[in-house]
């Protein structure tokens, strides 16, 4: 994410417009936070405690794609008591609702409302709605006065071209109303351009900024200069008509990073979840997670994560970690142990107390990992500044050059101040400034069609960089849900009397083996009668007897046998039926990973579970190069030291513990199952359950910069045909005109192919 | 040369006014959500009441 001013970081200083995920993601590790004073939410709460709340509430709606959905969101909302209005935002996807009084409906009632429409909706926190503001309606104000001022500059421009007399005194007024018409445009619409130059020559360095302001505010002068003294280099036309391309470079920049910035806002709250907290008399009150409060009581039942970090205070629980610690295999926690948030209650339905992170928690370690990791990323310079300072210094000399020159041939000053200044024109780099932008909005439309989101703006030149693919395995390479591992060794009538029961089940191995029945029958029809025992297993009395599904001890499993495998099926008559789970390879796992070796790639696993099971997926993967049980901190050190060879590496991960490594590597990419703070930290997220997206964008980002480059030779060739000119004094303001759009349209079109081009990921 | 008289203040009147009428559409809203403004304008039923910002 970036920072919430992000207009005015990328209006001063694009070369310090790196991502700032150390703090937000540090604040994110922290699940339970100090309340968040949260307005239009309180109404869960008793009537009591409900804040001074405002009466909007914005909701992110996932599945509204279409103009139907968005009138059906509307009138489900509309329909929900209390609610004066409901307007949905199909671009944002968010819909924006509006309470008739202030103490009424809580944000969780309308969730449910849609729900029972069947729209997948979460609450936007005021700092992610903020945060996601589309800052581009600024830029498109001075957009659009520009391209007035443009327009009718260019009316009279045309004019006094075509060949009017320069004594003529319409030929003068021209100039006259010219002038009025450019100034006021190049102090207004500029500004972002000389705020950003002013911060860079701050700090004495220079950016592509300072000679687009020099050429614009120089030019400028100069006309009025010209007009005043009656002289005919007047290039009031060029000047605004530099400033409205420019302008497009700079809006298509900032809407880049405003849609990936709401669209990663919207994945974040729809990926926050409820909390069941008990109050004091017992009663069961449903709260956002990140509301909750040390102390507080949380009940936290079978199949659900926990809402927050704590201890358990009641039963025991049976744990799944994956998220955090990439280990598969459940964890036994009773009363006193420790819980994260993010991790699965496998087991029986047990009570926890979230705590506040303690400095030495695993939490509070990964967060002091990723601030140290983090300021790393932040000396990362992009490609156009990195052109910028070449560029600038070489247009400055040249410039310099030819007033010098002039002044030694004995044409004056003022003449030789005129050359200078039309070479400065000539070679503002107006192409330059939307080579990169224009690039980089084809890409991210691309790839936002293919369901990968873009999260940093520079995160594309940094993924183009990389040599090295760091995995992570458990929900990376894998899909990170148990799937059934013996299902070829269970027979049809089995699995389909299992699965039957099975079906009524929210745990994630019942889930598995009604998936394995559905994938082989088609469809499973659900028993009746089933009847679930928390924590054990499932049970239903048939005819014959009783059938039941679950833990060996449920079962009645003998303790021999008990071990070797986690599900167990009995039924009258029948010998008990061991079912055993694994985590499946990613369907095209392999696939993604030999086509990262054919270009080139050095492919790495580093995993904190167990070395068979990384043995065994690294095989299946065909990667060689892997690394086991290995603590964050660790992941960290080989990311360091492959860096500090000369390597750029990307990491691909989406575990708690990989969120130190994703932040310290050169550039990372998440699914979008990971956790929030891996999701806060990578450069992209890509949704869906194939890994070749990683390929998609590795070859999207490749092709990226290859285009930058090409949109860079081609501006640079057209400064190489019109700088001699200009040197030579032959640059009419005519010429400058013609010269500075086509440069810019082609190299917009340019970049436009990229939109649909076939991509082969190539060394 | 007295028609410039009329023609320049009439292009530059007019020009003006669709700065002007693009400045307000935006300040009202109308460029906050293109997608969604598409469809809408195949609904039956009559328009909500915009938010105003």
């Amino acid at each position: 994410m970036d920072r919430p001013g992000a207009l005015s970081e990328s209006e001063t200083s694009p070369a310090y417009s790196t991502s700032n995920t150390a703090s937000a993601g540090s604040s994110a590790c922290c699940t339970v936070r100090a309340a968040a004073t949260s307005p239009a939410l309180g109404g869960a709460a008793k009537a009591a405690s409900i804040p001074p709340a405002s009466q909007t509430v914005t909701l992110a709606v996932e599945n509204m794609a279409c103009g139907g959905c968005m009138r059906k969101v509307e009138q489900a909302l509309l329909a929900a008591p209390g609610v004066a209005s409901a307007r949905a935002n199909l671009s944002a996807k968010r819909v924006t609702v509006v309470f008739a009084d202030r103490q009424d409906a809580p944000a969780s009632q309308l969730i449910d409302t849609l729900g029972a429409a069947g729209f997948r909706a979460a609450e936007l926190t005021p700092e992610a709605i903020e945060s996601s503001r589309d800052d581009s309606r600024r830029f498109l104000t001075r957009l659009a006065v520009a391209g007035f001022a443009s327009m009718n500059i260019m009316l009279f421009s045309v004019s006094v071209w075509a060949g009017s007399d320069p004594s003529d005194p319409t030929h003068r007024l021209f100039y006259w109303l010219s002038a009025a018409i450019a100034l006021p445009t190049v102090v207004y619409a500029g500004q972002p351009f000389y705020s950003s130059a002013w911060a860079a020559l701050k700090h004495a360095r220079l950016n592509m900024d300072v000679p687009i302001s020099l050429a614009i505010i120089l030019s400028a002068a100069m006309s009025m200069y010209q007009t005043v003294r009656g002289g005919d280099q007047v290039y009031f036309d060029a000047s605004v008509s530099l400033l409205f391309f420019l302008l497009i470079g700079r809006y298509l920049d900032q809407r880049v990073r405003t849609r990936a910035r709401s669209a990663a806002e919207n994945l974040l709250s729809l990926k926050a979840q409820w909390a069941y907290v008990i109050a004091s008399d017992g009663s069961v009150e449903r709260l956002p997670s990140r509301l909750v409060e040390p102390g507080m009581r949380i009940a936290v039942a079978a199949g659900e994560r926990f809402p927050a970090d704590g201890v358990i205070v009641h039963g025991t629980a049976s744990i799944d970690e994956s998220l955090i610690t990439g280990e598969t295999m459940p964890r036994q926690a009773g009363i006193n142990a420790t819980v994260y948030a993010g991790s699965v209650n496998l087991g029986a339905p047990v009570e926890m107390e979230a705590r506040a992170a303690e400095t030495d928690t695993l939490l509070a370690q990964i967060a002091r990992l990723m601030e140290t990791a983090e300021q790393a990323r932040g000396r990362y310079v992009r490609l156009a500044d990195r052109a910028a300072q070449f560029y600038a210094p070489a247009v400055h000399t040249l410039a310099a050059a030819a007033f010098m020159g002039w002044m030694f041939a004995g044409a004056g000053w003022e003449y030789s101040l005129t050359i200078a200044i039309a070479v400065l024109i000539i070679t503002c780099p107006c192409a330059l400034a939307l080579a990169v932008p224009a690039v980089q909005v084809a890409a991210s439309a691309r790839l936002f069609d293919r369901g990968i989101l873009l999260k940093a703006a520079d995160g594309l030149e940094r993924l183009a960089e990389a040599g090295i693919a760091v995995f992570d395995k458990t929900g990376t390479l894998t899909a990170g849900v148990p799937s059934l591992a013996n299902g070829a060794a269970i027979a049809d009538a089995d699995l389909k009397a299992a699965a039957a029961l099975a079906s009524s089940s929210r745990h994630p191995y019942a889930q598995a083996v009604a998936a394995a029945a559905k994938q082989r029958f088609g469809s499973v029809q659900a028993a009746s009668g089933a009847e679930e025992a928390t924590g054990a297993g499932l049970r239903r009395v048939t005819e014959a007897g009783e059938e039941r599904l679950g833990s060996a001890s449920w079962c009645a499993v003998p303790q021999a046998q008990a071990d070797s495998a986690s599900l167990w099926y009995v039924r009258p008559g029948s010998a008990p039926l061991a079912f055993q789970f694994e985590d499946k390879l990613r369907e095209d796992a392999a696939q993604a990973i030999a086509a990262l070796r054919r270009a080139q790639y050095r492919v790495l696993l580093l995993s904190g579970d167990r070395s068979e099971s990384v043995a065994a997926a690294a095989e299946a993967a065909g990667i060689s190069d892997w690394h086991a049980a290995l603590k964050p901190q660790e992941k960290i050190e080989r990311i360091e030291a492959l860096k500090a060879e000369g390597h750029r590496v990307i990491m691909v991960g989406d575990g708690l513990n990989d969120a130190p490594a994703l932040a310290a590597a050169n550039a990372s990419v998440s699914p979008s199952t990971a956790a929030d703070v891996s999701q806060t930290a990578s450069d992209a997220v890509f949704q869906g359950s194939k890994l070749m997206a990683v390929v998609e964008l590795l070859a999207t980002a490749r092709k990226t910069r290859s285009m930058a480059f090409q949109n860079f030779a081609i501006a640079i060739g057209y400064n190489m045909l019109f700088v001699p000119l200009a040197v030579a004094g032959l640059v009419t303001p005519l010429i400058a005109a013609i010269a500075m759009s086509t440069s810019s349209i082609i190299v917009t079109v340019n970049a436009l192919r990229l939109r649909t081009a076939k991509l082969e990921l190539a060394s | 040369m007295t028609s410039l008289a009329w023609l320049v203040p009439i292009a530059l009147g007019l020009g003006g006014l669709g700065l002007a009428a693009f400045l307000w559409a935006l300040k009202s809203g109308q460029f906050e959500d293109l997608e969604g403004a598409a469809y809408r304008a195949l609904e039956d039923e009559p328009p909500a009441p915009r938010e105003r910002r």
